[in-house]
């Protein structure tokens, strides 16, 4: 929150964030719905855990049980772990590449929006008879099933949702193409700023599967069409299809991010340049070319026949090569390295080995005839908060610790910090590396509840005492964010000491124009370059001259909020309830109704002044 | 060079449609959702694939007995020229020819227009004659989604270059429209090159058999 | 704000030279669509004729399809003009993961 923003009261705050394009705003913007929406999926893992803490529990019934899985998976995977990872990049990528803003200010606001308001659909259906029952795949054997509205909201919420996405990915990938600064070529891109770029081609051809998928069964839910209608012609199999070939490269969209911010956190704080830097932009593109080669690895047991499985099977294991690369080359970056024992750094050391872990019982899924065995068991539930958790939700916990200067201008308290990690850290290993065995022995997953004496008891319990241990950490860590806010004790570039990229040249949090001349690159970790040579910040590759910004605008708020109320009409058709056409008419004419007028009403944007620009530079008593 | 200023023959570059960031940026980003249109509609394909002739009985009529040459061939020739029409808007618009740019445009409406007409016309002919619809079958499921997506992007076109036609009619060419006519016209392209395949896949190659 | 305009120094030269240039791509286009109609005709033609087996004609005016919308692309999109590196990668990419996705829709959807 830059000093601007403190001067203002609450209402024009609130304003300024509902109208802002500033990619460091939205970036806030999807650090708070994303760390909401972390909150309340993690509550629903808590209620799992204690309907699973000892056997034949009655805590929630059977019914909404499956309700609370599936807002679980969902919630996470799209509304908490998704968000977040746009929070980072949106707040570093344009710094650390030397852009002013991303490409498209105003899409990105939109995207945000998007986003923002399909979640908020998805999790209205609490209120409404149920939520979705069917799981986060959403199988459309079991969704078309499913009685109630629960199915139709995650159905509009996540298509409303995924189309912020999508247009997130593009605006990333421009920017990242057109707005580099002066001497930032491809192979001098610090590696975060790599895997946004490969995750955002990877949202860019998986989303629309994903889109096709949930317009089909819209259709079939609300529209009486027949996809999935087995007795009409339809087969099921094809959203199982539709929905992995998005869902495989969605955990790389989510993972490779994850590996973007340990890339960063082990040269910072190994003090020593990033190890095998070509090799691992080389195994970024791979694994995200090869994340589309292997969807069917999740439906091994649907029956496709020996031949496709053994491919997917093989193919699969392949990632494993360059996830290998990536592993090798931390671990060495590490190796001779002036080691400093961060919390971001805790996050990243604890990261490998249980990554590791998560990718080891990939491969053992990966063998197609063994999956017969491990598949719908808690193995696979082990195997992928292995993966997710040990990798993505442990870079979004370092990411916070890491980038929170830069993005809120103080530091979170380090000591507070580990204790976070070291409760999170047991809890997360007591969870689940128990389930591995559970899944082993026969707990199939999705189970609402077991038998005692088939020996699922000890285990369960020691499952959900691990829980416990993760509640505690995400509350100190609110604790402490609450705390850092109050006390609000500014600091400066690099607070961390050890900055090496674009970002921490500048001030923190940066001015909304980011930087006053735009930086000339020299080579990788540009920043660091600058620093061994003595000099205190970035040589300008342009004269001192006038800034084009762009303006707010309220447009994107009101473009998102249109297709939610479209969606409340589409949900409500199949009831043939006589509003639910009116409704979608008039969602879609205010959605329509404000593309037009951004469509007819110029938007030049505004210049922000030299002369302004100098006399910023006499209040802060000159910075460069 | 600033994008809302007044050009004249001299000083109208070259590339208009990349001459600004914005326009660049336009440009690239446009080019990146075509890439995702793709696949969206090579999602599309591949389920009126798996779906086509899937019907629940035998008194379903199938695609060999439903489509008709004449009409479809029709339907093509308005949406290719339609293309060329656009094609040589664009010609005028690096000419720094406002006036004729519209006129064009106003054709590849026109022609645009016709093709949606004939296709309401072919839908209903559907419904009518042969009770092929949306809900009668798997195969009517996945023939209308595609070639309704489809359909849809043609009327989404229509409102967008009209609205680009006449937001823009009275002050003529800059480098802030100009960008916007092209990808308007990149995304017609678009279009037809999405109709050559569903000529070819849904119609020619459902009458082979 | 890189500008790629081509300089003379003499503006008018440069107009002469500009107009000459795009009616002549403007020619190529329009023989690119002499040739689509053309494709089409026969693909049409090729159906309309009862005779062919169905293993020539499918694969045939698939092909046709395919070239036709080459010319497409690369004559009425540009695509065949500098700075259509990125533009083309991406389209590229999405056609791999479009043709895989039909593969596996017409191989292992019904069995």
């Amino acid at each position: 929150m830059s000093t601007y923003a403190q001067k203002k009261g609450f209402g024009a705050t609130l304003w300024d964030y509902l109208t802002t394009v500033d990619h460091k705003k939205i970036a806030i913007l999807y650090l708070i719905a994303g760390g909401f929406f972390f909150v309340v999926g993690g509550l629903e893992a808590v209620f799992i855990r204690i309907q699973l803490a000892v056997p034949n529990n009655d805590f929630v019934s059977a019914g909404l049980f499956n309700e609370i899985i599936t807002m679980h998976g969902t919630t996470m995977i799209f509304l908490a772990a998704m968000p977040l990872v746009f929070a980072f990049m949106n707040a570093v990528m344009p710094l650390q590449i030397g852009a002013r803003d991303v490409a498209f200010p105003f899409v990105n606001a939109l995207g945000f929006w998007l986003f923002f308001f399909g979640g908020v659909f998805l999790n209205l259906s609490w209120f409404f008879d149920g939520a979705p029952d069917a799981g986060w795949t959403s199988y459309a054997s079991l969704a078309m099933a499913s009685k109630g509205h629960g199915v139709d909201f995650y159905v509009l919420g996540l298509q409303i949702s995924g189309l912020g996405t999508l247009i997130g990915g593009i605006n990333f990938l421009v920017t990242i193409i057109n707005m580099r600064a002066p001497g930032m070529t491809y192979m001098r891109m610090p590696l975060f700023t790599w895997t946004t770029f490969v995750t955002s081609a990877l949202i860019l051809f998986a989303f629309p599967p994903l889109t096709v998928g949930l317009v089909l069964m819209m259709f079939d839910r609300m529209f009486g069409s027949n996809f999935f209608v087995t007795t009409m012609g339809g087969n099921t199999v094809i959203w199982e299809h539709l929905f992995w070939i998005f869902g495989h490269p969605e955990v790389y969209i989510l993972i490779l991010p994850a590996f973007g911010i340990f890339s960063e956190i082990f040269p910072m704080f190994s003090r020593k340049r990033l190890f095998g830097y070509s090799s691992m932009v080389f195994a970024t593109v791979l694994i995200g070319f090869l994340g589309f080669m292997v969807w069917a690895h999740h439906m091994f047991t649907t029956g496709l026949g020996p031949v496709a499985n053994a491919i997917f099977a093989v193919a699969t294991m392949a990632i494993g090569v360059p996830t290998g690369i990536k592993i090798f080359n931390w671990l060495f970056t590490i190796w001779g390295g002036s080691v400093k024992f961060t919390t971001p750094m805790h996050w990243a050391l604890a990261f490998i080995p249980s990554f590791l872990a998560g990718g080891v019982t990939g491969v053992m899924l990966a063998a197609a005839a063994a999956d017969y065995q491990y598949h719908d068991t808690y193995f696979v539930v082990a195997h992928f908060h292995y993966v997710i958790v040990g990798g993505v939700v442990f870079a979004i916990f370092a990411g916070t610790h890491l980038y929170w200067p830069k993005m809120f201008g103080t530091m979170l308290n380090e000591t507070l910090g580990k204790i976070t990690f070291w409760l999170f850290f047991i809890g997360f290993h007591m969870t689940f590396f128990i389930q591995h065995f559970l899944g082993l022995w026969g707990m199939p997953r999705r189970v609402f509840t077991y038998l005692p004496g088939q020996g699922f008891e000890t285990s369960n319990l020691i499952s959900s005492i691990g829980a416990v241990f993760m509640s505690l950490a995400v509350i100190v860590m609110l604790y402490n964010i609450i705390m850092t806010s109050v006390k609000n004790v500014k600091v400066g570039n690099d607070p961390w000491g050890d900055g090496r990229t674009l970002e921490w040249a500048l001030p923190s949090p940066p001015p909304f124009y980011n930087f006053k001349q735009l930086p000339l690159v020299r080579g990788l970790d540009a920043y660091w370059l600058e620093k061994m040579e003595g000099k205190k910040g970035m040589t300008p590759a342009e004269p001192l001259g006038d800034i084009h910004m762009p303006n707010s605008s309220f447009l994107p708020f009101v473009i998102a909020f249109g297709l939610f109320v479209a969606a409340f009409g589409a949900l409500f058709n199949m009831d043939d309830k006589a509003w639910s056409v009116p409704v979608i008419i008039i969602g879609l004419l205010i959605t329509f109704g404000a593309m037009f007028l951004r469509s007819v009403k110029d938007d030049h944007g505004f210049h922000i002044h030299k002369e302004e620009l100098m006399e910023d530079d006499n209040d802060k008593g000159v910075k460069a | 060079m600033h994008a809302e200023e007044k050009l004249t023959h001299e000083t109208w570059p070259a590339e208009p449609e990349k001459s600004t960031l914005e326009a660049k940026n336009k440009f690239l980003g446009f080019w990146f959702f075509l890439g995702g249109e793709t696949v969206l509609f090579a999602s599309l394909f591949a389920t009126y694939l798996a779906l086509k002739d899937k019907v629940p009985d035998t008194t379903h009529t199938l695609a060999k007995d439903l489509f008709d040459l004449p009409l479809t061939f029709v339907a093509t020739m308005l949406l290719l020229t339609s293309s060329l029409t656009s094609v040589y808007a664009m010609y005028h618009m690096k000419n720094f020819n406002a006036k004729k740019m519209n006129l064009w445009l106003i054709l590849t409406l026109l022609l645009g227009a016709a093709f949606l007409a004939l296709e309401v016309y072919e839908f209903s002919h559907y419904v009518h004659e042969y009770h092929h619809t949306f809900t009668s079958s798997a195969f009517g499921s996945a023939f209308y989604t595609l070639v309704g997506f489809h359909g849809a992007h043609v009327a989404f076109g229509l409102l967008w270059i009209t609205t680009l036609i006449v937001r823009n009619y009275n002050r003529g060419l800059d480098l802030y429209n100009a960008p916007k006519f092209y990808v308007a016209s990149l995304y017609w392209h678009f279009i037809d090159v999405v109709w050559v395949f569903i000529f070819t896949v849904v119609y020619l190659m459902g009458m082979v058999g | 704000m890189a500008n790629s305009q081509l300089n003379s120094g003499n503006p008018r030269v440069d107009i002469e030279y500009r107009r000459k240039k795009s009616a002549e791509e403007m020619k190529q286009q329009v023989v690119s669509f002499a040739l689509m109609i053309f494709l089409t005709l026969i693909a049409f033609a090729a159906v309309a004729m009862k005779g062919a087996s169905a293993w020539f004609v499918v694969p045939f005016i698939l092909l046709l399809a395919a070239v036709q919308v080459v010319f497409q692309l690369y004559y009425f999109m540009h695509m065949k003009h500098k700075g259509h590196e990125a533009p083309s990668m991406f389209l590229y990419s999405g056609l791999l993961v479009g043709l895989i996705t039909i593969l596996a829709f017409t191989t292992i959807i019904w069995w």
